[in-house]
């Protein structure tokens, strides 16, 4: 209670109340993260039950009543009669999933590869960062696709399916890790410049002490800025896979894969199944990044012009 | 009339808690010829003063009251396009820190001429025959030569002559000199101190010199005006204030002052020392105890409270420090740095031993080698009859070199920000198990914080919450808590104020006798130095040019150095 007192009395709680873009982006991603998280007790049906389709539903225009069943569908339904509202809602689920998991695997792989740059020194960082500044000449989406393919090829088909959304994780993480390691390794050369890290050392603590008591909780705040810029990158970099049909497969459908779906209808004239969870991305992925980049202005104000 | 008059000046910070009054009710006046010097604390507002009257207070600052009349113009109320024409020609300001004050990417040529074709309407010829007569001035050697130099080429005092240079080119009225030398060394701020002066009384112009330096002051400035949070407390004639004040506070700030001309045993209490009470019968028991346990753990450690003795307790022979440039995988290769030469020397137990030396002596270079932090090139270090110069895996040996410590110089970046008071001193003892439980360590820690005179709740706050001079404290108190009998303080005191500065120099004498530590001085400030050692290595450019003690440094110094540097330091004498 009274850390949350203190936190509301904060420079930082003080300077979100006055930035409406924050708010708004805040808002909306809080929205969609709850609704993603309620998404069986929201959703009005469950899209992947057969028993509750009925084909019959087809082709539901949104806002309006099916002509053969008298059931309304608040935005439409698909090719096989599954309610496009609760597609998205479960879709979100996965690629929330997914880019939550993603940034967290990256983050965990990135902090740790560039502390230990950053404190060792000489060989090992070299090498630690050349291997990044490689990965960094290739487009992430490349290197996911390659990690994925890879993973493909190793895991037998009857497992393919369940273990997709996994390999996915790994494969987009692998390709986000080094944003993580060279931020982390320039403010921690940063800080461990300063005295307080001499201190450590003279009371005789010892390296990896240090760059966990030390070093790693004052650099968390750059962390977290990329972290939640790292988020919408993952969340875009997992919906293009799964359009392109490598990532999620259509038994887990994620937004990206609803979008692939959807476009098949488009020039039908059936646009519903294409441009509400095509819309539902865009605003996840925009809040999320403009939330990203008031965090990044506030918590450095230096960086601002 | 005169040159500046300001009257009634009020500046306000309007933040989200309302607003912040910088300066208040300030009247000065300032004539042709004169230098005022404006002294005081930092957040006194004596930076605030000079940035308004060249119209560069920073937003969302603003003059709220009063006015500032420049001959016979009232700036306050002056349009940005007019102060923009003023600013430069009339009025010049000289900045603090020469380093950045230029722009590295352009000759001195092209910085000095661009200004002189610009405020004197010269054509080009004749603004460079200008701009090297003006070097010429400020005393740099060569100047037909060196005005084409990159900024890079220049040492920190040259470049400070080039910043007056620059400021002085369009023949202003009015120079705001802030800090103009806090960032040199002692020989070079006199010498553009001395510079200073004798442009101001050639050209006639009027100088308001700001800053926190009494010693500064006395030597330069014709009157001077105290200030202390936004108002003006005392102004008078330089003789007057330092040698007769009559406010409470300029007292108070000049008792602070080490004195140059002679070592006095404490410095009179700057602060009402009512307001902490002094460490409670039951912390000090606590202290003891933890103390005294000290002589369980070692061999000879019951020596630990004995007076100074002839017994050397550190002993550095033939010491070497070459900085190799990093010469990794992929990287240039570029020159090494030979940091520390050849030193030798030995303190003995229970003195303070102290080091002195200009920028890049090497003095904290040696702190960094007798504490482990940087490895050294080649000599020995022998502390308490171990050799303490190579790593060790005998964990009795590593815990006896935890006996030293050292308290750093700047309070702001050596304690850990994400860590409470608390923890912070309690890390010492937990990480070399000095003590059975948690509880026992905070315990101590609260013994600790009443021995440095804060009050015991600090333990619970984070560092942000505290003033430098308190953060000071609060780093010596986790030195302590290691229980060591070595204690190196390098440059502890030269981000303080002087008031707070007394405070720290009194702690450190006190803990010394109390806990019968022996102490490494090291600093670049003579005056503090004296109070402060017994004995006295004066280095430059990594070797030790005199040992002595410290009297002899001041009364009789044998080498030429050293004597250019007593003769150099800013006289400040206490009656």
């Amino acid at each position: 209670m009274e850390r949350f007192r203190s936190f509301l009395a904060s420079d930082f709680f003080y300077a979100f109340k006055r930035a409406p873009v924050a708010i708004v982006s805040f808002c909306i991603a809080a929205f969609m993260i709850l609704t993603a998280i309620l998404a069986p007790l929201i959703a009005p049906t469950n899209p992947f039950d057969p028993s509750t389709l009925n084909l019959m539903n087809g082709f539901t225009a949104p806002f309006s009543k099916n002509d053969f069943t008298g059931d309304h569908f608040l935005l439409g339904t698909d090719d096989q009669g599954r309610d496009v509202f609760s597609t998205i809602l479960y879709g979100l689920r996965i690629s929330l999933f997914v880019g939550f998991s993603a940034v967290l695997f990256a983050m965990v792989l990135g902090v740790s590869l560039g502390l230990l740059a950053a404190m060792t020194g000489g060989r090992t960082d070299a090498i630690i960062m050349r291997i990044a500044d490689v990965q960094l000449s290739f487009p992430a989406i490349l290197i996911a696709m390659l990690v994925f393919g890879i993973a493909k090829g190793i895991t037998p088909p009857e497992l393919r399916n369940e273990v997709a959304v996994w390999v996915l994780i790994i494969s987009i993480g692998l390709a986000d890790w080094v944003q993580f390691a060279r931020v982390v390794r320039g403010a921690a050369m940063v800080e461990r410049q300063k005295e307080y890290v001499e201190a450590a050392m003279l009371i005789g603590r010892g390296r990896v002490a240090i760059a966990l008591k030390h070093i790693l909780p004052n650099i968390l705040a750059s962390v977290l800025v990329i972290a939640t810029i790292s988020l919408a990158l993952a969340i875009i970099t997992e919906a293009t896979l799964s359009f392109l049909g490598v990532g999620a497969p259509p038994t887990q459908p994620s937004l990206g894969t609803l979008i692939r779906i959807g476009q098949g209808f488009l020039f039908s004239g059936e646009w519903w199944i294409l441009l509400f969870p095509a819309l539902t991305l865009l605003m996840l992925a925009l809040s999320v990044n403009l939330l990203g980049d008031w965090l990044r202005n506030t918590l450095n104000p230096k960086m601002e012009k | 009339m005169s040159l500046l008059e300001i009257r009634n000046l009020k500046i306000t910070y309007p933040d989200r808690h309302g607003e912040f009054t910088a300066v208040r009710d300030l009247s000065l006046s300032l004539e042709r010829g004169e230098v005022l010097g404006i002294v005081g604390e930092s957040g006194a507002g004596k930076s605030t003063v000079g940035n308004a009257i060249m119209g560069l207070l920073q937003s969302p600052g603003r003059i709220s009251a009063g006015e500032i009349e420049f001959d016979g113009i009232s700036l306050d109320t002056l349009g940005e396009e007019a102060m923009r024409q003023l600013r430069g020609k009339r009025v010049a300001m000289i900045f603090q820190d020469p380093m950045t004050s230029l722009n590295p990417l352009l000759t001195i040529e092209d910085q000095l001429v661009e200004t002189i074709e610009l405020h004197l309407k010269m054509d080009a010829s004749s603004a460079r025959k200008r701009a090297v007569e003006l070097l010429d001035q400020v005393g740099i050697a060569d100047a037909d030569m060196r005005i084409t130099q990159y900024p890079h080429e220049f040492s920190g005092g040259m470049r400070q002559r080039v910043v007056i240079a620059l400021a002085l080119c369009a023949e202003p009225d009015l120079v705001i000199a802030d800090e103009p030398t806090t960032a040199l060394d002692v020989s070079i701020q006199a010498q553009i101190l001395e510079l200073l002066k004798r442009l101001c009384r050639d050209r006639d112009m009027g100088m308001i010199l700001v800053t926190h330096d009494m010693g500064v002051i006395s030597e330069t400035a014709d009157r001077v005006a105290v200030m202390c949070r936004g108002e003006l407390v005392e102004l008078g004639s330089t003789q007057q204030i330092t040698q007769n004040p009559k406010e409470e506070y300029t007292k108070i700030l000049i008792a602070a002052v080490p004195p140059s001309n002679k070592r006095i045993e404490r410095f009179v209490r700057v602060e009402q020392d009512a307001k902490i009470k002094l460490e409670s019968k039951h912390s000090n028991d606590v202290l003891t105890d933890y103390w005294d346990s000290l002589s369980g753990s070692g061999s000879e450690n019951g020596a630990s409270r004995e007076e100074r003795s002839d017994q050397p307790i550190l002993k550095v022979q033939g010491l070497n420090k070459i900085f190799r440039s990093r010469s990794g995988f992929l990287a240039a290769k570029g020159a090494d740095t030979h940091a520390v030469k050849d030193v030798s020397f030995e303190v003995m137990a229970g003195e303070t031993f102290g080091i002195v030396g200009e920028s890049g002596s090497g003095k904290s270079t040696i702190s960094r080698l007798i504490t482990g932090i940087h490895p050294l090139t080649s000599g020995t270090i022998e502390y308490d009859g171990i050799d303490i110069s190579r790593k060790s895996s005998d964990r009795d040996e590593m815990r006896r070199r935890r006996q030293i410590q050292m308290i750093f110089q700047d309070p702001f970046s050596s304690l850990n920000p994400r860590m409470r008071v608390g923890d912070i001193i309690c890390e010492p003892m937990l990480v070399n198990n000095l003590v059975e439980s948690r509880a026992e360590a905070m315990n101590i820690a609260e013994a600790l914080i009443g021995m440095v005179e804060l009050d015991a709740d600090a333990t619970r706050r984070f560092p942000h919450a505290f003033s430098g001079g308190q953060r000071q404290r609060i780093s010596i108190a986790r030195a302590l808590a290691s229980k060591p009998r070595f204690l190196i303080c390098d440059e502890p005191t030269s981000a303080l104020d002087v008031s707070i500065q007394a405070q720290i120099l009194n702690l450190l004498k006190d803990l010394q006798s109390k806990l019968g530590l022996t102490l490494l001085f090291i600093s670049h400030d003579l005056p503090v130095i004296r109070q402060m050692c017994d004995r006295i290595a004066v280095m430059r450019l990594g070797e030790i040019v005199e040992l002595a003690p410290a009297e002899n440094i001041f009364t009789t110094a044998q080498h030429t150095y050293t004597q250019d540097l007593i003769a150099a330091m800013p006289r400040f004498e206490q009656a």
